[in-house]
């Protein structure tokens, strides 16, 4: 590539020698009129010489006429000229999932947007193999078919997380048999839809039934209670209880929104897991305390580091431990472990309590959003039932994962599997 | 696929042979989630739209079917190609069975929504039909990018599927119990988690195909333990 050695050779220097290139027979055509006129004349060549030597000067300095003009204006300074611009560079530099394929509908080049939405494709794989949809098979056919319409599509995944992009292709150049596949990423408007529709359906079902009680207890406080001091005290306590539990649940319900808004990116920066693990134990020793558990923890001796946002991890851990020290207690501690099993493997951290475990059939569902194993035993810890959904919908975006293990009267453990690092 | 054969047309053959693979699969993976999401909003056009999509699949395996005998019997292929094309039949049917499940399940969209259920009744079939989903997409992106890395996962996957089966099995019970207007329904319902566990297992299936392609070794023969729901009997105590 000529690109190449852009470092080295300054600019102006590459561009006398294109120009030189383009003018040789020219150039070639003046020495050797200078040299025969000289000698015609009668002299030694020295004069032709100089007269050839002149005209190179000329002509190296002398910029170009017409495109190299403009080309020249453009790429003045700093920039390396836009002609010898690989392709490459380019689709690297666009934000949006890429992919650059040939006539045999074999991925050529992905970007980095392309391996971070829908995981590294090596050259050579089908893009019909990797994008099976219907309507993107078919999309796909016709591109390469080579229709003149204008081609784009809509392309929507539903699981892990649901996703709907727009879909576009265009055949790269003249001739070249490449073409180039587009993504625009429309999630987050239909995430907002269905948000607020969600939001609205759990939300009125789950404060219903605190907001019952306190009109309830208003009701009597009005009537029948209206002159009896100790009831009213009695009341109020519980009516206060009420309003608490539906201020929690509104924040969670807040969170978990504000969760499923985000774009799906797994978020990059390095985590120490064992300072983030020690810091949601620090935060969380007056819980422990006041149920009556200790934290222990089990940790590596090095660095144990994983890739995701540290204020998200934070809130997955300190669910977790919270959950095990409040359904846990019963066992006196909690064991916070964390495993690296090396390069290429995946990087776990769990976290045991050793209570009355859970039953078989609720491991699986425990996760779903107000699902409840003991309805009264979580409202009298104020959970809100959106713990765990909160936990699970974090690690997804982190392309990890939680697996249960538990055993009735010996207790649980929650396992979170992190992939192994890129 | 990557490989080069000294005559081009057969590397040609076997990329359009493996592009219909992914084509169903698209087709397989599209039919499930619109069954179940007919079921979930009781939608009957669109159950209708689904069942009439199985005719195609059983279309495309038939081709995939004649297609690969044919590479068979011209080029005598040898191993890698060999495991290629027979797992492509193999695969192929496969996925025609997951559309069959899935036309299935459309079929008793009407029987279920003909009395208005509660959405509590659907909420633990819609996440059951994620991780199956979620397991067939997992498998055939392996199959795609030939690669046996994730396929060790997806076993594990399948354990979650069964786990997640026989507690909805026990649920649906309950409601049954409950109010016995709600047995039709729950009947169609556990069918229709059946025929979804049932998906899952040939994702499995599936994961084990691409797994030979790839390694041209046998996974490990120990899958995960069947589900437990045959075991499951209802409580002669009503709990409340």
């Amino acid at each position: 590539m000529e690109d190449d050695d852009n470092g080295s050779s300054p600019g102006w220097l590459k561009a006398v020698i294109r120009r030189l290139g383009r003018n040789w027979p020219v150039l070639a055509a003046a020495s050797a009129a200078f040299l025969a006129l000289d000698l015609y004349l009668g002299g030694n060549g020295l004069a032709a010489a100089g007269a050839v030597a002149f005209v190179f000067a000329v002509a190296m300095l002398f910029p170009g006429r017409r495109g190299e003009h403009v080309a020249m204006q453009r790429s003045e300074g700093l920039a390396p000229d836009i002609d010898t611009l690989p392709a490459i560079h380019l689709a690297a530099a666009v934000q949006d999932p890429l992919y650059i394929f040939n006539r045999g509908g074999e991925v050529v080049y992905a970007n980095a947007a392309a391996a971070a939405a829908f995981g590294p494709i090596a050259p050579g794989v089908s893009l019909q193999l990797k994008f099976r949809a219907p309507e993107m098979h078919d999309f796909i056919a016709r591109v390469l078919a080579g229709g003149d319409e204008p081609s784009a599509t809509d392309y929507a995944e539903r699981v892990p997380i649901e996703r709907v992009y727009r879909v576009s292709a265009m055949p790269i150049g003249e001739g070249t048999g490449l073409f180039v596949l587009l993504f625009k990423d429309q999630s987050e408007a239909r995430r907002i839809d269905r948000m607020r529709a969600d939001f609205i359906a759990n939300a009125s079902h789950e404060l219903r039934t605190p907001l019952a009680s306190v009109a309830g207890f208003i009701e009597t406080l009005r009537g029948p209670a209206r002159d009896d001091p100790k009831a009213r005290e009695n009341f109020l306590q519980i009516m206060q209880n009420q309003t608490a539990r539906m201020a929690r649940l509104i924040d969670d319900l807040l969170s978990l929104s504000r969760l499923e808004i985000r774009p799906y990116v797994t978020p990059s920066e390095k985590v120490d897991m064992r300072l983030l693990l020690k810091g949601v134990g620090d935060s969380l020793a007056h819980l422990a305390r006041e149920s009556g558990v200790t934290i222990a923890f089990e940790l590596p001796e090095t660095p144990l580091e994983v890739a995701g946002d540290r204020d998200e991890l934070v809130q997955v851990f300190e669910n977790l431990v919270e959950n095990a020290c409040k359904y846990g207690s019963a066992g006196g501690r909690v064991v916070v472990s964390a495993e690296d099993a090396g390069p290429g493997a995946e990087k776990t951290v769990t976290v045991t309590d050793f209570g009355p475990g859970i039953a078989e059939e609720h491991i699986p569902r425990i996760t779903e959003r107000f699902y409840r194993v003991d309805v009264e035993t979580s409202r009298a810890q104020k959970g809100t039932g959106l713990g765990l959904s909160i936990v699970k919908h974090i690690l997804t975006r982190h392309g990890a994962r939680l697996s249960i293990k538990s055993r009735v009267g010996e207790g649980s453990s929650f396992t979170v599997h992190f992939p192994p690092a890129r | 696929m990557q490989s080069q054969h000294i005559m081009r047309s057969f590397d040609e053959e076997l990329r359009l042979l493996t592009n219909q693979i992914g084509g169903m699969g698209g087709y397989a993976e599209r039919m499930v989630e619109q069954a179940v999401a007919a079921l979930v909003s009781g939608d009957a056009a669109l159950a209708k739209k689904v069942i009439e999509d199985d005719a195609f699949l059983d279309e495309k395996e038939r081709e995939i079917g004649e297609k690969a005998v044919v590479i068979i019997a011209k080029r005598q292929p040898m191993a890698a190609d060999l495991r290629e094309i027979v797992g492509a039949i193999r695969i192929s049917g496969d996925l025609e069975r997951i559309g069959d499940l899935g036309k299935n399940i459309a079929k008793r969209v009407v029987a279920v929504t003909e009395a208005r259920q509660p959405t509590r009744l659907f909420r633990g079939l819609s996440a059951l039909s994620d991780l199956a989903l979620t397991q067939l997409k997992e498998v055939l992106d392996a199959y795609a990018s030939h690669s046996a890395d994730k396929i060790s996962f997806v076993r594990d996957r399948d354990e979650e599927i069964d786990a997640m089966y026989t507690s909805l099995f026990r649920e649906l019970l309950t409601y049954m119990m409950e109010d016995p207007r709600n047995i039709t329904a729950c009947t169609h319902l556990v069918f229709c988690a059946k025929n979804i566990e049932r998906i899952g297992d040939h994702a499995t299936n599936i994961a084990e195909t691409v797994y030979h392609i790839v390694t041209g070794t046998v996974l490990s023969p120990e899958r995960p333990k069947e589900d437990k729901s045959h075991k499951v009997v209802a409580p002669t105590q009503q709990e409340s």
